[in-house]
Order: structure tokens, then sequence, then C-alpha cells
């Protein structure tokens, strides 16, 4: 069986497009974007060209918009940046209890070895915000709120507009994650009403390893990476040409993907694949909101099935589906999502991330739901073997 | 690789092994042992699937143990050399409730645990296999040294491996029998030498690495300290004589082990050993060796693997590494067994395996269950 890759929220595969846009760099174009010589010249022309690219996807000027080295820099960037400018208003930020490590892991560090105060915003069971317990977190001394566009492992789509309007109101900044956003739907600073923005080249069929971060004009901020004045001293560290290359191509190719007849292609595959799932199986139970979701991605919970168990038959089967997030170990753990859900036990054993791309299609949606369906009996026979 | 030139090191071994074309999930703990196990049963042309369980929270400074970040990187890059799939399992919470909390729980009252045991019976073989079961593999292979073989009855028999030294069939007594047919270990058969020999010649990249310690979870060898920080310690009390005279303090139960002859704090002309623990009264009861000897032990939570025929000759171990004794007698006693040696035997520690061997060679395990302290008198 040819093998099957519906893990696109992890990273996908690089566009034959993006390569080519790249190869140059490598080859030719190998000169230091900051040399004055002409070495640095078409790289430099070419990073301009791109920052162009990636800006006009997310409907920013270029001039806010920097690169870094992914979407774990942007979003360590933001927090960090704007908490060492802001740090004579106040410690505190609010963020939620689902968002990606990056931003918890970070947050939790800021909190331990700098006497920051974070709120961690409760969702309902289907990861859904109360805006009212957002408007009730702020205070005085809240130097920011940070809030993913779509989350990672449900999909879910938060309501980024209403979310940066009510920080507003109370004078305080607000940064997105839109790193699993981009790509799938439009994304656009203006309408989101974000002062701070992070995204990610490889979720966009772009290489691994370059990001951006949009810094909205005069907001404050303290560079964190220092050095050689590059990104007008905001990133510093000498050009990742080739990379930031792969990511204006990407991105100019992000656009056509994101228009509404693309989005309802994928829609129609994710729907099949969760239709013929929940037909061809009892207990199963989907995760997140099904009504405010990116439409690649879906998330299903089954009863009485092992996950590790699940997800390591499906790979045998050369089919690259996951539970939830990959860590740096490859092991399994329970997804920290799913437990902020506060679903009932009996689903957050076997949850299964199902995230489609480009290069699925019909044909490679039967066969996963066939033999999800056909693994899932099997695994529940051989568990019911066990314990009975 | 230098595969083609080295020998077929399980050729005609005397342990069952998988066959050509069937799936066998190897643990492989990152050391050089299990690596071989993946590397032989690779080279034998089975399908091996790679798996290492990841028991419990390292701090990203240690090295060794089976579950530093080195040693799970070690497992995958053997697999990635054979090319096969590699998976990390998170059996930390089990394995905290199944092997971590019973033994320290085991330390405070008393007794000196075998997690060993524990992690093999609950966790390898209970929990592991039924992985194996779920990814459709006929077999499970670990890199113990011990043998399975069937008898002349045809039923299977779990069996020391041949290196004396190596061999860690005390540790196996309590897989259950009806899983034997789906386990196997090729090293059983093999001499430690030998092994990082076939480990050399096969260029398995962790051959040169050293063996790893006693108590995995505990890297520092510093049990008592990790018992108190883990589960409180037992409290301080007196150290007596068997009369009850006191001698001196001591800082908990927890931190000693019968026939410990160090650590005592007192001044005595002959040697003293620890010859009882009672946790109940926080006493530490120490004698002369003469007072260690007993030729009686009781075990709790009896497994048997084969049934001793009539008139078999039978022998047991108390500890890891100390010779099998002769049995003179045994009868069952609740879930357990009351077992009388020929000779008197020393420091039987409460909490450690008794297992009792038979067979031709007398190298076949029986059986075996937890030495329990015996009250009655």
């Amino acid at each position: 069986m040819p093998r099957i890759y519906m893990d696109h929220n992890a990273t996908t595969p690089v566009d034959p497009e993006v390569l080519e846009a790249i190869l140059p760099f490598y080859r030719e174009q190998w000169g230091n974007a900051s040399s004055v010589h002409w070495a640095g010249r078409e790289p430099k022309n070419a990073i301009d060209d791109a920052r162009e690219a990636v800006s006009e996807l997310i409907g920013a000027p270029p001039r806010d918009v920097f690169f870094t080295s992914g979407g774990t820099e942007s979003d360590n960037t933001a927090l960090i940046s704007v908490a060492h400018a802001l740090a004579d208003k106040g410690r505190h930020i609010v963020t939620s209890a689902i968002e990606h490590p990056a931003i918890l892991d970070t947050l939790e560090s800021m909190e331990r070895l700098h006497g920051y105060e974070v709120t961690r915003l409760e969702v309902d069971s289907d990861g859904r915000h109360d805006l009212g317990e957002l408007r009730a977190a702020l205070r005085d001394d809240t130097v920011l709120v940070s809030i993913m566009l779509a989350n990672n492992e449900i999909g879910n789509i938060n309501p980024i507009r209403e979310m940066a309007d009510i920080a507003h109101e109370a004078g305080v900044l607000f940064h997105c994650d839109a790193v699993n956003a981009l790509g799938k739907i439009p994304v656009k600073v203006r309408e989101l009403g974000v002062d701070l923005l992070s995204i990610s080249a490889h979720k966009i069929y772009a290489p691994k390893g370059v990001g951006a971060l949009y810094v909205k004009r005069k907001t404050p901020f303290e560079a964190f990476l220092r050095g050689g004045g590059q990104e007008r001293g905001r990133r510093c560290g000498t050009y990742n040409t080739a990379g930031i290359v792969g990511f204006g191509r990407a991105a100019e190719l992000a656009g056509s993907h994101t228009s509404a007849s693309e989005m309802d292609t994928v829609a129609s595959l994710r729907d099949r694949l969760q239709e013929k799932i929940t037909a061809g199986l009892g207990d199963v139970d989907l995760n997140g909101d099904s009504g405010a979701r990116l439409p690649n991605t879906t998330n299903i919970s089954f009863d009485s099935v092992d996950g590790e168990g699940l997800v390591l038959s499906l790979d045998l089967l050369d089919i690259a589906i996951s539970t939830g997030s990959a860590c740096s170990s490859g092991s399994l753990d329970p997804s920290h999502v799913l437990v902020g859900l506060h679903k009932d036990e009996r689903w957050l054993a076997a949850a299964i991330r199902f995230s489609l791309g480009r290069s699925n299609d019909e044909a490679q949606v039967d066969t996963v739901a066939d033999m999800v369906i056909r693994e899932v009996t099997r695994l529940r026979s051989v568990v019911a073997e066990a314990t009975g | 690789m230098s595969s083609s030139a080295a020998p077929d090191y399980l050729a005609g071994a005397d342990s069952q092994l998988p066959e050509r074309g069937e799936r066998v999930v190897v643990a492989m703990s990152g050391g050089v042992d299990s690596s071989l196990v993946a590397a032989l049963l690779h080279a034998r042309g089975c399908e091996v699937i790679g798996v290492t369980l990841s028991l419990y929270e390292v701090a990203s400074d240690t090295v060794g143990g089976c579950c530093s970040p080195e040693d799970i990187s070690d497992a995958r890059r053997v697999c990635g050399d054979l090319g096969v799939p590699h998976y990390v399992l998170n059996y930390r919470e089990r394995f905290h409730e199944l092997v971590v909390q019973p033994f320290v729980d085991s330390y405070r009252s008393g007794e000196t645990p075998n997690p060993c045991v524990a992690c093999n019976t609950f966790l390898k073989f209970d929990q592991l296999l039924g992985m194996t079961a779920k990814l459709q593999a006929k077999w499970l292979a670990t890199g113990h040294y011990a043998r399975i073989s069937g008898g002349s009855d045809g039923r299977l028999r779990l069996r020391a491996g041949v290196d004396d030294g190596k061999d860690q069939s005390y540790f196996l007594w309590g897989i259950r029998s009806e899983v034997l047919s789906s386990l196997t270990f090729p090293l059983g058969t093999m001499t430690k030498e030998q092994v990082r020999d076939a480990a050399r010649r096969l260029s398995v990249r962790t051959s040169g690495k050293p063996d790893s310690q006693d108590v995995c979870f505990i890297p520092s060898g510093r049990t008592a300290e990790f018992v108190a920080s883990t589960g409180g310690g037992a409290g301080e009390g007196d150290v007596v004589d068997a009369q009850g005279q006191v001698l001196g303090r001591h800082g908990g139960v927890h931190a000693f082990t019968i026939g410990q002859r160090r650590g005592l704090g007192i001044a005595s002309p002959d040697p003293l050993y620890v010859t009882a623990l009672d946790a109940k009264r926080k006493l530490v009861v120490v004698g002369s060796a003469d007072a260690l000897q007993t030729r009686t032990v009781l075990a709790r939570d009896w497994n048997w693997l084969r049934r001793p025929e009539p008139g078999e000759e039978l022998s047991a171990r108390v500890r890891y590494r100390s010779r099998a004794t002769a049995v003179g007698s045994y009868q069952p006693a609740g879930d357990g067994l009351r077992l009388e040696f020929d000779d008197a035997v020393s420091a039987v520690a409460p909490g450690q395996s008794l297992v009792l061997y038979g067979g031709s060679a007398g190298g076949e395990v029986l059986g075996g269950g937890t030495i329990t302290a015996d009250r009655t008198p």
C-alpha cells in the first residue's frame, strides 16, 4: 500500500515550485545578504521580495514583518520582547489553557524565573473561550494577551477580532499565534486587529527553520535576539536567505489555496473522512468546535481503544496520523489540549488528529477511513479479550 | 555493515526464536544487549519493531539508566541503522504505580524490594505484551539472559541463560506460564563476551556502552535518600539486640537491609549484622552472623511456571547472584509457599525473591514469590 500522509498540522511537504525557488540560493546566490559587495546584492533583493510576499499574505506592511527561525521563535520573541518593553507597566499576561507549548512553556518559565503572573483562560468541552472571562482577567498590570488563531490539535478557530478588541479596550496589547491557521484560512492582521502575529513557513509547504513575526508599528518591543543589527535590530543573526526565499514563494502559492473554493475542497474531504469513520464505528466522539474549525482538521476520540496502539498500528500500515502534538522524544503523551477540554475520561485515551492537505484525495480518504475502522475494531477486540 | 562476515550467533540455539518474516517487538533500553537482539533478529529476517519504554522523568543532565534522552536516542538510532521503526511508549504513570511506589512502600515497611521483578512482571511481560498483541506481532523479544524451550512433555520451560555470570532468570519468575509462547530471549544462549563481540562485528553502535546500574530509576545509587524524598522516611528509632536492649539510634528502617553490617554506628567487639527490621516499632534488630541463618523461607504471591515432578531435585535462590541451595521440602501457604532448605541460608531479606529451580540440569525456573517475614514461630 502506498504511503498516506494525513498529518499536515505537524508539517507539510515542500512544494516543488518552492524547492525550485530555493535552489539558486544554495547553488549560486550564497552570499551574506548584509554584505555591501556583489555577493550580498541578489540575496538582499530576494529577501525583500519574500518579505513582500509574506506580508501580502497576512495583509501587513512589509516593514512590520521580520523573519525568524520558525513559529517557536516567533512566539517566544513576541512574549519576551513585549514583556521586557513593558516591564514598568506590570507583569501579568493572559493566555489560554490550550495554547501551543511555545507559548505555555515560555510563560511558565517567565512565571518561575521572572515573577510574572499568568492567567490561563479555561475552555468549554468543545474548546471554546468565554469572552466575559477574558474581559474579567484583564488588570491594570496586564501587559499582553496571547491567544492562537486556530488550535493545532482540534482545529478550533478563535474569535480573535472580538478578543483583540476586548484587550484594546482595556489598553492591553494582543499577540496571536497564527502558525496553524496560515495557508488554511485567510489570515489578515488588520481584520484580526492584532498587534503581533506569529507564522511559520513549514506549515505552508515551505522548508522548516523559517518563520516570521508581525509587529505592528509603534508596538513596544525590546529585541530578544541581538547582534549584527539585521531586521533593523529587531531580530539579529545572518539571514537564512534560502529559507526566506522559500517562505516567500510558498506565501505566493498559499494565497490561491485559501480561496473559498480551495477551502471547500479540503473541507469536503475532511467531512467525508469524518462521516465514514463515525458511520463505520460506534462510540466515537468529535473533539473541538465543529462550527468554527479549520477546514482540514478533525480530531476524533475512540472509546475502548489504546491511542498509542492505534497510531502505531496505522503507522505500520504506512498511514501517518497523530495523537496531537508531536514531542521531541517521539513519545505519545496525553494531550494538554484534550485535558483542557475536561471531557469524560473515556474520550482522552484515544484521540486521533487527522489533518489533511494538498496531496490528499478521495481515494486516500476512503483508504484511511477503512483502515481506521478496521484497526479500531481489531484493537477493541484485543482489549476486550485481555479484560474479558 | 560487516554482517556478512559475522557468524550466525543464533544458529542451533536451544531457546525458541522467531522465524524469518515473523513480526517481533523488541524491548530496547538503549543498551548493548537489547540493541544486539534487534540486530540479530533483523539479520535473521524477522520484521523488527523497536520499542523503548519511557518509565520516569530524567533530569536533562543525567547519564545512564534506561530512560535518559541519550538512551532513548541510542535505541532509536540503532533502529535507524537497521531501517526498522522505533517507538517510545510513555509508561511513566504505570511505572510509578506498579514499580516505584511499591518499591518505596516496601523499603518503608522494612523490606528490601526487587524492582526489576515488578517491572518484568507487571510492565514488560504484561502491559508491553499487550501492546505486542495490538501491533499484531507474534513475539516480544528482550535482552534478558535466559532461555525458553520445550521440555519432553512439549510444554515450554523457562531456563537460566548459559552465562552463569549474567543469568537473569532470577528476575523472571513472575512471567505467567501461558505467555511463554510469545516471548523470546535471543541472548540466553550467549555469553556476555559473545554479545559484545557480536555487537562489534554487526557494527551495533551501542557496542561499547557500559552496563547499566542496579536500580535504573535511582541513578545516584542513594536508595535511602530516594525513599525518604519520595515516600518520606520510615522515622527514627532504636537499634536493639535480640533481647531488646537498646544499643543506639537509627534514621529509619528504610535505610537498612537484612545482613547489613556497615553504617550501624555501634561499637562492638564482635561484628554485628542487621537481623530483623520492625517497621511498626521502628526497630533495627542486630545480632551475630549466626542469627542470620535460617532454613525456612516463606514467600507470598507465588507463581508456578511448572510444578515439580515427584522426587525432582530442587534448589532455590533467595537473592540474585547467590548460589542455588538444595531444597528439602515445600508446601503451599495461602497464596504463597513455605520452603525448607537442606542447609541453612544466610541473610534472607523479605521483599527479595524466592525462586525455585529444577529440571534436568537444575537450571529451570519452576516458580517464584516474594519473600515475606515469617511470623509463625
